[in-house]
């Protein structure tokens, strides 16, 4: 299991991550970013093009 | 191959990290070592205009995750490259070092543009991140701030300084600022949400002189008038870090050329297979939008293109037959760049610099409230920038992808 963390206060929705782990993450109705906390060791190459993708660097994988 | 040697990543900031990952994930172990001008490891640049200048923070709170993946690898810091001897192999440095390679990879990035003017104290840029923290020291309340240049970076700067109490007047040539990126419309646009937080422009004035002995104290403009200050921002733009390559009969016309795969190419046309651009300095052609090399200083590029880079360069150094067919592979990364300024948003994708004025148009909402905009050239969609608004921007950016 890949546990996820983002920082709300960083976050600003830009939504970039959601191309990369569609899976994981979403931005909903209102353009604010939803995600999993959780995640299959078989998306890590996802999760780390996500936070690798976030202008914000809010997204954080706790190892 | 130059068996033993590692590949040399001459560049220690995103550009060069994100090739080394790269590379790592295309299954190459072999050695790797990166050489980096700054003292500081791999941090994002972004809130060096927003966060760094507001509220200090440290190395640590913008520094890049490090990865087990990229654990081995070596990083000389606080070294400069200063010349390139691409027949041998090799790079040496400004403290004498030689550095023979078995693949390059350029990275080297950007740096400032400075006013021409002699160095007095109170002069600023902000690229790195010491130039963001030296500063922030000179930011309080009531400190009158001169910036030069309206691009996104004197933007934010001029926003966050008078966030901060400051009293912010920003000097430029352009008509408006960030008119280039972002069309005359939204420019102007805003121009007006920065006046109405109290931001002071000059436009379509330059600096004639820098007022003060040995502390700056002012601006006089080519108008005649003066423009006191106790700190001076130079925004006025960006130079390719190219001098170390100047021997390398390289195409360094604007940054480095290099061909859709991030080899580069010599004078002589000849991609070379053990030789990589990446990041600001990457003259490159995207397909997205026609086979025009460009340099193109969006965040999202040196991940792109060492994501690219590593991967084409693995494959080469893995030698199974897979090079030809990895570099073969179309390479389209669509730009994308963010800005905040003030209570402002702004998202866009694509290139909206490559459209004229008269091929700018609303898409969705209102100039004065959350806007979409879009950029066309030859009536096809090439740009979409976004205040406010962000899902609403993604079928847009799926038409600018085709």
């Amino acid at each position: 299991m890949i546990k996820i963390e983002v920082n709300m206060d960083a976050c600003q929705h830009y939504g970039q991550c959601v191309f990369e782990a569609p899976n994981l993450f979403a931005l909903n109705a209102d353009d604010k970013l939803e995600y999993h906390a959780e995640a299959d060791e078989s998306e890590r190459d996802n999760v780390e093009s996500a936070v690798d993708v976030c202008p914000m660097q809010a997204i954080r994988i706790v190892e | 191959m130059s068996a033993g040697r590692p590949v040399l990543i001459v560049g220690g900031s995103m550009g060069g990290l994100r090739t080394a990952e790269a590379l790592r994930r295309s299954g190459y172990t072999g050695p790797v070592t990166v050489i980096g001008a700054e003292l500081h490891a791999p941090y994002n640049r972004p809130p060096l205009s927003k966060d760094v200048l507001s509220a200090g923070v440290t190395h640590e709170a913008v520094a890049f995750p490090a990865r087990a993946a990229t654990a081995d690898v070596e990083w000389i810091l606080g070294s400069q490259a200063v010349t390139a001897d691409l027949d041998n192999r090799s790079v040496s440095t400004d403290d004498g070092r030689e550095y023979p390679w078995s693949a390059l990879v350029i990275a080297t990035g950007l740096r400032a543009r400075r006013l021409p003017f002699p160095p007095i104290a109170g002069r600023h840029t902000v690229r790195t991140l010491d130039d963001a923290m030296a500063l922030r020291q000179e930011l309080s309340p009531g400190t009158r701030v001169v910036v030069v240049g309206s691009g996104f970076i004197g933007c934010e700067v001029g926003a966050t300084a008078r966030k901060l109490g400051c009293e912010v007047t920003i000097v430029s040539p352009s008509a408006e600022p960030m008119v280039r990126p972002l069309g005359g419309m939204l420019a102007a646009e805003l121009r007006r949400r920065h006046e109405r937080h109290g931001v002071e422009f000059r436009l379509g004035r330059s600096v004639s002189e820098l007022l003060g002995d040995s502390r700056f104290e002012g601006v006089l403009l080519d108008n005649g008038e003066t423009v006191e200050g106790d700190v001076l921002v130079e925004a006025i733009g960006s130079e390719c870090n190219t001098g170390w390559l100047a021997d390398a009969s390289l195409d360094l016309e604007d940054g480095v050329l290099a061909d859709t795969a991030l080899r580069a190419v010599p004078r002589n046309g000849t991609a070379r297979d053990d030789v990589y651009v990446v990041g600001d300095i990457a003259r490159f052609p995207n397909l997205m939008f026609d086979e025009v090399p460009r340099r193109v200083e969006h965040w999202n590029i040196p991940t792109d293109t060492g994501k690219r880079a590593g991967a084409v360069l693995g494959a080469w150094l893995a030698n199974d037959g897979s090079f030809a067919d990895i570099a073969a592979k179309e390479f389209a990364p669509m730009p994308a760049f963010w800005s905040n300024q003030f209570d402002v948003s702004l998202q866009a994708y694509g290139l909206p610099g490559l459209a004229g004025d008269e091929d700018i148009r609303i898409l969705r909402g209102e100039l004065c409230g959350d806007v979409a905009v879009g950029y066309y050239r030859e009536r096809r969609l090439v740009g979409v920038v976004g205040l406010g608004f962000k899902t609403e921007l993604l079928p847009f950016r799926q038409e600018i992808a085709g």
